[in-house]
């Protein structure tokens, strides 16, 4: 590859891609059910209904760490037989 | 069944997490194995210079496309439910998922940004071999991207190469070795991308059963399933020997799952896998009722396949609870005992520590490191919380084995009538070939099945149960998402449906 290959590669890579998105058909319908999509995920999903949890509420590593080591040592505050749901245990956030 | 499934609100994250996971798992194996098959058509046109080879390729290679653009991303959804449902368990495992999935994420992007451009751009513009090896390449990247996904899940299966850190309450890796070629790691990804490449192939299968039926594109159609039948009969034979090794791995790393998949309650020697049988949904650990109600058993095979010996001890439901000392199997009433200490020792440590005591401190850790291993166990509330739903368990087992045993007998069916060049007389076996498609789908995701609800309670195997992996918020919150998603990944599906049966009904172009 000469130095004149290597200089005008950028421009090439960019005129195959533009070229190749110009030239779609079904493509065009596909990228835009992609950009729906993406949008959804991450501008409604994400943003409104998947917050990251642990660093919403709390500020610092040391009181995520605080936080999960209290849920796994609760069993030790309710010996076994305890009638609490399994499945609910822990603090609300 | 019914009575096995918990229907309270605090189960809609996981119920959430399945749904988006069998839906995203619509997509995968489709981009797994067409990705090779395109491959081979190409191979296959560069070899020969046969321009209907080219066409050919070209008429898969969009079908792929299709399903690729309308899957991708799909997977994303995961993470974030990780962060918001699964808090606790994330913060966990942080460090041991962080490298395989930011390897994924690197290796997707530079694929879909390269090679991907170049497959569907570059016909014409770039030399056929550069267009080939970017063929390879997606082939080879897809399944690699899946490959670290699958280090991820093997690892909740079978945790290797970590040690718990009890000042940051995480898992911290110690060997990315450990974790990237860990038994569960390289069972998984050998089942389940194999699995994709014969579901791949019933879907080239299907399609060009719909032309041969229709006598429409014939020579393209027999060209197709020629390849599909080779591909597709490797691959179900691979999936047949990769879930024989993952029941070998599960005998010795998740023996309660190996137990509920053939509802063995006893455990005995000469164990026999149930060829078929209805399961007495009532039946509870400890009780005396019989496991079901009816049942047809080859002895000695699941001995064969838990231990490679027909003779040997394999145990079931009960030992694995209440332990077989004459066995030397320890029950989870045991383990949940040493669970409880790990937990109170963990207390221990940590009010010692915050108190500054840190002889106290280093005593706690001492009694901590023997027991840490049930740490898991210690949230239990009996030891019958052990025990998987065996029912669902059960028959998502026997729906993967028996598809899987007929994919094989139709792949060489359809392989025989290759041979033989009787394709087009044999009009019987187009519909068997278009319900094998669906029905591999369906195999597909009872495997995953067996894989993820044989395995609860846990979200970590003995370490972490799912009770204390998921995060404390509204149930509300989860319903309504857990909708949101429903809608919009049968929209999503609905779609790719819609768009691929308008590209088939098209067809490929035709060499004039």
């Amino acid at each position: 590859m000469g130095i004149n290959s290597i200089k005008t590669l950028p421009k090439s890579a960019l005129e195959f891609y533009i070229q190749g998105f110009r030239s779609m058909t079904l493509g065009r319908t596909l990228w835009k059910i992609i950009v729906i999509k993406l949008l959804i995920i991450f501008l409604v999903f994400k943003f409104f209904f998947f917050p990251d949890i642990f660093k919403k509420h709390f500020k610092t590593d040391e009181q995520r760490t605080e936080h999960v080591m209290k849920v796994l040592t609760l069993q030790a505050k309710s010996p076994s037989g305890h009638k609490k749901n399994s499945l609910s245990r822990g603090g609300h956030l | 069944m019914i009575d096995q499934m918990d229907l309270s609100l605090v189960n809609w994250a996981r119920a959430q997490f399945a749904l988006t996971a069998m839906y995203h798992w619509l997509f995968v194996p489709l981009t797994l194995g067409m990705s090779f098959l395109c491959a081979f058509f190409e191979t296959i046109y560069v070899k020969t210079g046969n321009e209907e080879w080219k066409n050919l390729t070209k008429f898969w290679m969009k079908l792929f496309g299709i399903n690729f653009a309308i899957g991708v991303a799909t997977g994303i959804i995961l993470e974030f439910e990780f962060g918001t449902n699964w808090a606790n368990y994330s913060w966990m495992v942080g460090d041991i998922f962080g490298a395989p999935l930011a390897i994924e994420g690197i290796v997707a992007f530079f694929l879909e940004a390269t090679f991907f451009a170049v497959m569907f751009f570059g016909w014409n513009r770039v030399s056929k071999g550069f267009h080939l090896l970017s063929t390879w390449m997606v082939a080879i990247g897809s399944n690699l991207s899946a490959l670290w996904i699958l280090v991820a899940n093997g690892w909740m299966q079978f945790p290797t190469g970590m040690a718990f850190n009890p000042d940051t309450a995480r898992f911290e890796m110690k060997s990315f070795f450990d974790v990237v070629f860990s038994p569960y790691a390289i069972s998984k990804f050998s089942h389940a991308t194999t699995s994709g490449f014969a579901v791949s192939s019933f879907f080239v299968i299907a399609v060009s059963c719909y032309f041969l039926a229709k006598r429409r594109h014939v020579l393209m159609a027999k060209r197709s399933i020629a390849v599909a039948s080779v591909f597709g009969l490797i691959a179900s034979l691979m999936v047949a020997f990769t879930g024989d090794e993952a029941a070998y791995v599960d005998a010795h790393h998740q023996p309660m799952k190996l137990a509920a998949m053939e509802g063995l309650w006893d455990g005995t020697t000469k164990a026999p896998v149930v060829a078929f049988g209805i399961i007495n949904g009532m039946k509870q650990p400890g009780d005396f009722q019989d496991p079901f109600v009816v049942e047809f058993k080859v002895p000695g095979l699941l001995s064969l396949l838990a231990n490679r010996d027909p003779g040997s001890y394999v145990p079931g439901i009960n030992d694995l609870v209440y332990g077989n000392k004459k066995m030397g199997i320890m029950g989870a009433n045991e383990m949940l005992e040493k669970g409880k200490m790990a937990v109170k020792y963990l207390a221990e440590y940590k009010e010692a520590k915050k108190a500054g005591d840190m002889q106290r401190a280093s005593m706690a850790l001492q009694k901590f490191n023997q027991v840490k291993e049930y740490l898991g166990y210690g949230h239990l509330e009996k030891p019958e919380d052990a025990v998987p739903p065996v029912s669902i368990t059960f028959y998502a087992f026997h729906i993967m084995v028996i598809v899987g045993s007929l994919m094989i007998l139709v792949f060489v069916l359809f392989l025989i009538s290759t041979i033989k060049n009787t394709l087009e007389k044999n009009t019987w076996l187009y519909p068997i070939g278009v319900a094998l498609f669906f029905l591999s789908f369906i195999a597909g995701q009872a495997g995953w099945v067996v894989a993820e609800v044989g395995r609860q309670p846990w979200a970590i195997q003995g370490l972490l149960p799912v009770a204390v992996a998921r995060t404390d918020i509204a149930a509300s919150n989860v319903k309504l998402t857990f909708f949101m998603f429903l809608v919009t990944f049968t929209l999503l599906l609905i779609a790719e449906v819609k768009i691929m049966l308008k590209q088939i009904q098209i067809g490929p172009k035709e060499v004039a």
